[in-house]
């Protein structure tokens, strides 16, 4: 099968005073038509910078510094403003994390969605209002709060509408960052049920951003694993779960609560998150590995195919 | 579950904040400093670097600027350029005055005022409201008509319309500090009212207000400036920015342009130079406010 | 909408005791800190005579019965009586002078408006490049003009040595358009008279433009500050994100929100307008309530400076009463 999304050897670069910050350093990944890739790690760990890097929507003063991403066999660099502003929206769209300060505070919950189908698609505001209120229908909005504000919406509902933005143009790739961390237990499984259904449903591909492992791996196909700047572990769901075999997977796993894990100890992963202006020389794990070697100070481990469709990125395996 | 609350892309935006807005700020700072300090030096010195008595007719009245009154005179007779070198020693002994005057008010009102709280604190906090509220000029322009003309008079005038800045900002600062953990430590170890108020909160309130200082100040050149153009400021022969500007107005048809021109420029670059200075150290200082 | 309607009528009733203090203030200057009798009369006048003004303007009663007797009298919409040149009421006077220093007032705020928006914008989305700090320059430089010296430099420049445009007045004599608001602009175009039109916009031009570039430093620092805020917050790299064109996401997205808290500010800076518009008058002899109050100043008409004062308070009050209500209008989140 053809791959939706393709990324090379991306980096992400902020540029500040102190130096310069590798928030995203020689990632590479795809991700096939109608998958869902959970992209996971701690704060900080640049999950949230590559998934905004695919929008090319990196925040000043952070920039793609290099590398390659491929979205549908078109290569995104050599698109300008105008063209990836109509790829925005329209073929790959994306989902915030808090979906209180995402949507406009003046604007109608209804007027965020006929604006951005009419910045996409030559239709009458009539038109654009109909497609608006059947969609909000869908991700179970009734039509009567078309016309409210977003403060009047509680936050699941805006998650919804959030989600609706999203989806509103039928686009081939979602980004969800931190889609489901702003909101309560209870709200969270209700969006994480609409999210299955529309993945059903409309066939997108989606990336999920998130440092929660077990909310991921309820409906991701495959799982990354970020850590510094850099993929970790990439594998099936099922594989990941079966036999995570980076110890930063291990000890990631054994730190969050999982029902999937029955009595597991849980512990926490010993050490300081990494420094991204200066990163280690080997691999970036190594001071909090328990299982470092001399080569892994010296060496940076390549990121191999270990089994089939399982990578890791740890000297262990080779 | 709780949301991170920093990630890489945050974390470095709230570092930017704090940092790029100083880099044009230190210029500001520098050369509102330069020009402040050289009209004080001016003001000091005047009597040394004067050429001429600024209040005695020692040229044709109305000569355009030449070699012997390089500014030109005015329609007395006397010296442009001693009249401006004089000038700055009124305006800056009556903004100092001015600035002296409804910063003590403000601030001793302020702290009085939020920490005693009550009825005391909102009638007082009102009525600074409502002068805050009011054009400042034009409450001046009454005070000083009433008060009468001179040096401290005008400088009261014009310190009542900067005494509610200080109020409010101290007042405000009070009350939030009030609350705050080492003042409720302070009081748990039985520390009188005024003990905590003089030790504990003014110093931590003070350092807030020098940022407000500079800029009122600005404001302050200005409005002295306006009453002495409406005649309200000092008594005539007195060398006066404001007033001779006023004075040059009357020949301006008459295309003689120098004895306005030249103490309008004093007003406005001394009100640039504590713009600048203010605006400088305030985004130093704090990049949050000076943004 | 009855939650709006009930918020106006909270925050009008909150503007009263507003009224009632700067009232009070202006009565306690014009009574206590001077004395209004010897500032008639200049100090050395006999003491019959003092007596008498005393007597004849009710300054003889206790402070308090003549800040009732004001207040009652205000209601009625009556000011006192001028002690001047017949007497006229005070209202009468202020009515003569008020539409000058109104249409003053809203060209010079357009114009700032106009500059200081379009300024901050381009400051703001220029963040730390040479354009900002052009504007932001501009910013501190236009608040440390001095009216008079900015006024009398354009005079120089357009009236006396290009001859383009009058130095003072409002209009040319025996134009004046037939009068229905008042304001000359407005009521020649009213009443199809273009010679006085022509006159009463060339007059204008000057001193707003002197008022309105004063004023515009103050919003280009505001759009500035508050765009740049608004622009970092998420809703707008949501909108970024759902593919608008950047003309989108800056003014319908970014401006709209910064206005917000640019319109409480307008309220704090309208006092500055005042201020300004007074020294603009005086500098262009504009026939406006600053030139009145700068003239009965000098004649120590006590009454019309009382009730010039008292008529500026009510606009004060007024106009941040108006900035409240409109604010709720743009801002849905302010009414629940």
């Amino acid at each position: 099968m053809k791959n939706l999304l393709e990324v090379k050897n991306l980096k992400v670069y902020y540029y500040i005073r102190e130096g310069v910050v590798k928030a995203v350093d020689q990632v590479s990944f795809s991700i096939k038509k109608g998958e869902t890739v959970g992209l996971v790690g701690e704060s900080g760990s640049g999950k949230s910078t590559l998934g905004l890097s695919i929008l090319k929507l990196v925040p000043s003063p952070g920039r793609i510094a290099g590398g390659e991403l491929f979205f549908d066999g078109k290569d995104l660099a050599k698109l300008d403003n105008k063209q990836m502003r109509k790829l925005r929206g329209r073929w790959i769209s994306m989902v915030f994390q808090d979906p209180m300060t995402s949507l406009n505070p003046l604007m109608r919950v209804g007027d965020h969605l006929t604006e951005t189908i009419k910045a996409h698609e030559k239709v009458t505001h009539k038109q654009a209002e109909e497609k608006a209120l059947s969609l909000l229908d869908n991700v179970g909005i009734s039509p009567e709060r078309f016309r409210d504000y977003p403060h009047q919406f509680s936050g699941g509902m805006r998650q919804r509408v959030g989600i609706a933005l999203a989806i509103v143009l039928n686009p081939n790739l979602v980004i969800a960052d931190e889609f489901t961390s702003s909101l309560d237990v209870i709200v969270q499984s209700q969006i994480l049920n609409l999210m299955k259904k529309l993945k059903k449903s409309h066939n997108m591909g989606m990336i999920l951003i998130s440092h929660d492992i077990s909310l991921v791996s309820e409906i991701a196909d495959r799982i990354a694993l970020m850590y510094a700047g850099q993929i970790f572990e990439f594998a099936e769901t099922n594989a990941f779960f079966e036999e995570h075999l980076h110890p930063y997977s291990e000890g990631l796993l054994s730190s969050v609560p999982n029902i999937k894990l029955s009595n597991q100890n849980l512990s926490y992963i010993p050490g300081m998150p990494p420094d991204l202006i200066h990163p280690l020389k080997g691999c970036r794990f190594y001071p909090r590995c328990s299982y470092a070697t001399k080569i892994c100070r010296e060496k940076e481990p390549p990121l191999a195919e270990i089994k089939t469709g399982h990578l890791v990125k740890c000297f262990r395996y080779n | 579950m709780i949301a991170p609350k920093y990630s890489v892309s945050r974390l470095i935006a709230s570092k930017l904040k704090g940092l790029s807005p100083t880099r044009g700020a230190e210029y500001f700072a520098i050369i509102g400093f330069l020009i402040i300090s050289s009209i004080i030096l001016m003001a000091i010195l005047a009597p040394l670097i004067a050429p001429y008595n600024p209040i005695k007719k020692t040229g044709e009245l109305l000569e355009s600027p030449n070699h012997k009154f390089i500014l030109g005179t005015d329609g007395l007779g006397r010296d442009i350029l001693s009249r401006i070198i004089y000038g700055a020693r009124i305006a800056i002994c009556v903004t100092f005055l001015a600035i002296s005057f409804s910063l003590s008010c403000g601030v001793l009102l302020g702290l009085l005022s939020g920490y005693i709280g009550g009825k005391l604190d909102s009638i007082l906090a009102l009525v600074m409201d409502a002068v805050y509220s009011f054009p400042g000029l034009i409450l001046a322009i009454v005070l000083a008509a009433m008060l009468g003309p001179g040096i401290v008079n005008t400088a009261i005038a014009i310190a009542v319309i900067y005494t509610p800045t200080y109020f409010r900002i101290v007042r405000g600062l009070v009350l939030s500090l009030k609350e705050s953990l080492f003042v409720e430590a302070a009081r748990a170890i039985g520390a009188k009212d005024r003990t905590i108020l003089f030790r504990y909160i003014s110093p931590n309130v003070l350092s807030s207000v020098p940022i407000v200082l500079s800029l009122n100040a600005a404001d302050a050149v200005l409005t002295l400036a306006a009453l002495s153009f409406l005649g309200l400021g000092l008594p005539a022969p007195t060398p006066d920015w404001g007033f001779d500007l006023k004075a040059g107005h009357a020949y301006l048809a008459s295309r003689i342009w120098w004895p306005s021109t030249f103490p309008g420029l004093m007003i406005v670059l001394l009100t640039l130079g504590f713009s600048l200075f203010g605006e400088g150290i305030s985004e130093m200082l704090n990049p949050e406010l000076g943004r | 909408m009855a939650s709006l309607r009930v918020y106006i009528i909270r925050r009008v009733l909150l503007a009263i005791p507003m009224i009632l203090i700067l009232l009070s203030i202006v009565f306690l200057i014009m009574r206590v800190v001077g004395d209004p009798v010897s500032a008639i009369l200049g100090g050395h006048a006999p003491q019959e005579q003092i007596e008498q003004i005393r007597q004849q303007l009710g300054l003889n009663r206790p402070v308090f019965f003549q800040f009732c007797d004001y207040v009652w009298q205000l209601l009625h919409g009556n000011l006192g009586q001028s002690l001047i040149w017949g007497q006229r009421p005070v209202v009468a006077e202020i009515w003569d002078r008020f539409p000058a220093t109104l249409e003053l007032s809203v060209y010079a705020f357009l114009i700032s408006i106009a500059i200081g928006i379009f300024t901050g914008t381009m400051a703001a989305t220029h963040r730390n490049k040479s354009l900002d700090h052009v504007f932001r320059l501009y910013g501190i430089i236009t608040y440390s003009l001095f009216i008079p010296w900015i006024g009398i430099m354009l005079q120089l420049l357009f009236g006396v040595y290009l001859g383009l445009l009058p130095i003072g007045g409002r209009i040319g004599i025996l134009m004046e358009p037939k009068t229905v608001t008042g304001l000359y602009i407005l009521d020649s175009f009213l009443t199809f008279d273009l010679d006085s039109f022509v006159s009463a916009l060339k007059h204008l031009i000057l001193p707003s433009v002197t008022l309105g570039v004063y004023l515009s430093g103050i919003f280009t620092r505001l759009t500035r500050t508050n765009l740049m805020e608004v622009l970092e917050k998420d809703f707008i790299r949501a909108a970024r994100a759902r593919g608008l064109s950047e003309k989108v996401v800056i003014y319908k997205h970014g401006l709209k929100n910064a206005f917000i808290p640019i319109l409480t500010m307008i309220g704090l800076q309208f006092a500055l307008l005042l201020v300004g518009a007074v020294l603009t008058e005086i500098t262009f002899s504009w026939p406006g309530m600053g030139t009145l109050l700068f003239e009965r100043v000098s004649y120590r008409d006590f009454t019309t400076v009382q009730g010039i004062i008292v008529f500026f308070a009510l606009i004060v009050v007024t106009v941040n009463l108006m900035v409240d209500i409109i604010y709720a209008y743009i801002d849905p989140r302010i009414r629940y």
